[in-house]
């Protein structure tokens, strides 16, 4: 399963990412976020409208949008919701 | 002694807090420039050690690491390792963590402490902490980095005695220590060992129910967030207009009775004209929309101070998406309806180079409060006031089209460009949503008086020489006599050819002649169209209803049409030339705007011509 089509408010770990399908650019900034293998992440909003673009992702404390496309790249598992984040 | 001050960077991820603890540590005391040969921001400013030694404190951009992707990036990594021209390696360092966010935050702070420089570290925003529950160690988190760790809350002023005392003692401890490296780690185990930091120095943890997660279930709801939104920006334009009318017309009564009294007092000359008619109406035409931008910049930096403009960003991104932009480009165009100056300076939060230069492109099709005088003399002249249905006038639907106009053929142009003169992947958009925050007032009323002068300086200097330089144009050569002045002039040779361009589109020579002073600003076209017919009134009100009977004897109704159609795309603005110059580093693009600009200009006001003489109403 990729990120976006992960349900809103399920406690998810990304076990592989597709680097190769971002843009280097992107892929470090997102890197940077910290989202990257081994993360822990929720879908926290989808988009508006009829689309479902942009997504807003919690990871950690921190909230961070991105684009579809972004999520697309990204495999994550449901994880227990007791597990430490 | 005389060596210069120390200089003590802050250093941090975005939304870490460090523009308040820069605000906080330095007060007003702060200078802000630009880096040489890049239109980052440069913000400094002083503050004295315990000692009462003065620092030079240098606000660097917000970075997620030292492997730059943005050129504000770029300067915060070139800062630190000393290599920005004519910028002195900071002697300390002091990294902004925000304690609520530390397993992100710790990942560059690691980065950064590896460099051994004399580093401190501020944990920011620890009230904010602990109002979610998280009660922190900020000894054990010292013990783990190797580094001072001081608790401080930059908006409450507290913990500052104690990081300038930290400050103080790294830099006494690094002047007999050499810089020591420490060992290199990947970014994965970075990120490992940020994650078991911030579980160390967590003493205690409650899940309390965090109020930016209940504020963002109302803002970002898929049905509640948008009509939430347009709700507030139709509120903000309501007090853009309505707040800003009482101080405008204040500013206006102040430069015309400043311009009569002169007039009383000196004989009558050309230096008189010149001051009166050349520096003071053409500098008065631009001060007067100080109120205006005063409170839109208002609306903008609540929306930033707060949090909202990212959601606000994160609403949009799907519309901006359409045209091949994203949601970071709404905040400088929700500016630009305020003036397109500022708003070309918002650009640079845009990472994306491209993106960026497309919506500076854009931005000056928003109908900016310049436009509002022109749009308004016209309408009322030519534009019967009745009721097209119940409770929508004539007049405010013309007025509303005219706003759609210049969104429309911006968007349309945004897709243009997209596909040809800024081609690439499309942008995409990721942007961390900050927590909601109250805003502290000393920090609006520093960021709108920084805003306010930046304007006035801007606009003050350009305005000042274009507006000499036209009055020479239509004041030389002097007219013999019985001879017209402005047709002997410069400018009236100039408008002479120029109507015969601008014939096919159903403009006069008066018009013509008009565009000539418009250059510098827009709103010039009233008082210039006024001049040319000669109407001699005393205030602005009469001259208005004079100016009025006046365009009607002398246009048709189509050159009306055809004079505001031109008006929603026509490039007349020096500011907005002129800062499009500063911050692309070049005359290439400015040159394409007027040019692509006026290209539309005609083409519409041609197309509206025509249509409307098709229609008799020529």
């Amino acid at each position: 399963m990729t990120l976006d089509q992960l349900p809103l408010g399920v406690l998810a770990r990304i076990v592989a990412v597709d680097w190769a399908a971002l843009v280097p650019e992107e892929a470090q900034r997102l890197r940077a976020l910290g989202l990257d293998e081994g993360a822990q992440v929720r879908l926290a909003y989808r988009g508006v409208f009829m689309t479902r673009d942009p997504l807003a992702v919690e990871i950690g404390r921190m909230t961070v949008a991105l684009r579809r496309v972004h999520a697309r790249a990204m495999h994550v598992e449901p994880v227990a919701a007791d597990c430490p984040a | 002694m005389s060596r210069l001050p120390c200089t003590v960077a802050l250093v941090g991820n975005p939304n870490a807090g460090k523009s308040a603890l820069f605000n906080a540590l330095t007060g007003a005391r702060q200078k802000i420039a630009n880096y040489p040969g890049v239109t980052v921001e440069r913000k400094a400013g002083r503050f004295a050690l315990p000692n009462g030694e003065p620092v030079e404190l240098v606000d660097l951009p917000g970075t997620y690491g030292l492997d730059a992707t943005s050129p504000d990036e770029e300067v915060t990594r070139r800062v630190i390792m000393g290599e920005q021209p004519g910028q002195a390696q900071p002697e300390v360092l002091v990294i902004v963590l925000d304690a609520s966010n530390l397993e992100q935050h710790l990942v560059l702070a690691q980065e950064v402490i590896a460099l051994g420089r004399p580093t401190v570290v501020a944990l920011n925003m620890i009230d904010l902490a602990e109002r979610d529950g998280l009660v922190l160690d900020p000894a054990a988190l010292a013990v783990e980095l190797g580094v001072p760790v001081i608790p401080t809350v930059a908006v409450r002023r507290r913990g500052l005695a104690e990081l300038g005392a930290a400050v103080g003692a790294a830099r006494d401890t690094a002047a007999h220590e050499p810089a020591h490296p420490r060992a290199h780690l990947t970014m994965p185990e970075r990120r490992m060992l940020a994650r078991t930091m911030a579980r160390g120095a967590v003493l205690s943890e409650t899940s309390k129910h965090r109020l930016h997660a209940r504020l963002d279930r109302v803002l970002l709801h898929p049905w509640l967030g948008p009509p939430i939104l347009f709700a507030l920006l139709f509120v903000v334009f309501q007090a853009v207009f309505s707040w800003a009318k009482p101080f405008q017309d204040g500013l206006d009564a102040l430069f015309s009775s400043g311009a009569d009294g002169l007039r009383s007092v000196m004989p009558p000359s050309l230096l008189r004209d010149l001051i009166t008619d050349g520096v003071i109406a053409g500098v008065g035409s631009v001060v007067v929309f100080l109120p205006q931008i005063l409170v839109l910049f208002f609306f903008i930096l609540v929306m930033e101070a707060t949090g909202y403009m990212a959601r606000a960003a994160f609403l949009m991104d799907r519309m901006m998406a359409g045209v091949g932009l994203s949601g970071r480009s709404f905040i400088p165009l929700l500016s630009s309806f305020a003036c397109a100056v500022p708003g070309i300076m918002a650009t640079r939060s845009i990472t994306d180079p491209k993106d960026r230069l497309t919506t500076i492109l854009i931005a000056p099709m928003m109908t900016c409060s310049a436009r509002l005088p022109v749009y308004a003399v016209i309408i009322a002249a030519f534009i019967p006031a009745r009721d097209v249905l119940p409770g929508v006038g004539l007049q405010g639907l013309v007025l509303f089209v005219l706003y759609v106009s210049g969104i429309f053929g911006a968007m349309v142009a945004a897709l243009v460009f997209r596909r040809s003169l800024t081609r690439g992947a499309a942008s995409g958009f990721i942007m961390e949503l900050p927590k909601y925050q109250l805003p502290t007032i000393k920090d609006l009323a520093l960021g709108l008086f920084q805003r306010g002068w930046i304007f006035l300086r801007r606009a003050g200097t350009m305005i000042f020489t274009v507006a000499i330089a036209l009055w020479l144009l239509l004041n030389f050569p002097r007219a013999e006599p019985g001879q017209d002045q402005v047709n002997a002039s410069i400018a009236g040779h100039i408008a002479n050819g120029l109507a015969v361009v601008v014939e096919p589109i159903g403009f006069n020579r008066d018009i013509a002649l008009t565009l000539i002073p418009t250059m510098a600003a827009r709103e010039v076209a009233i008082s210039s169209l006024a001049t040319t017919y000669a109407v001699g009134a005393s205030d602005e009100n009469a001259r208005t209803i004079g100016l009025a009977a006046q365009l009607k004897q002398h246009w048709s109704l189509a050159t009306a049409l055809a004079f505001l159609a031109w008006f929603v795309f026509a490039p007349q603005c020096m500011s907005t030339i002129a800062v499009t110059r500063r911050e692309t580093n070049g005359w290439k693009w400015p040159a394409f705007m007027l040019a692509y600009l006026f290209g539309l200009a005609y083409l519409f006001a041609g197309i509206v011509y025509w249509t409307a003489v098709a229609c008799g109403l020529g």
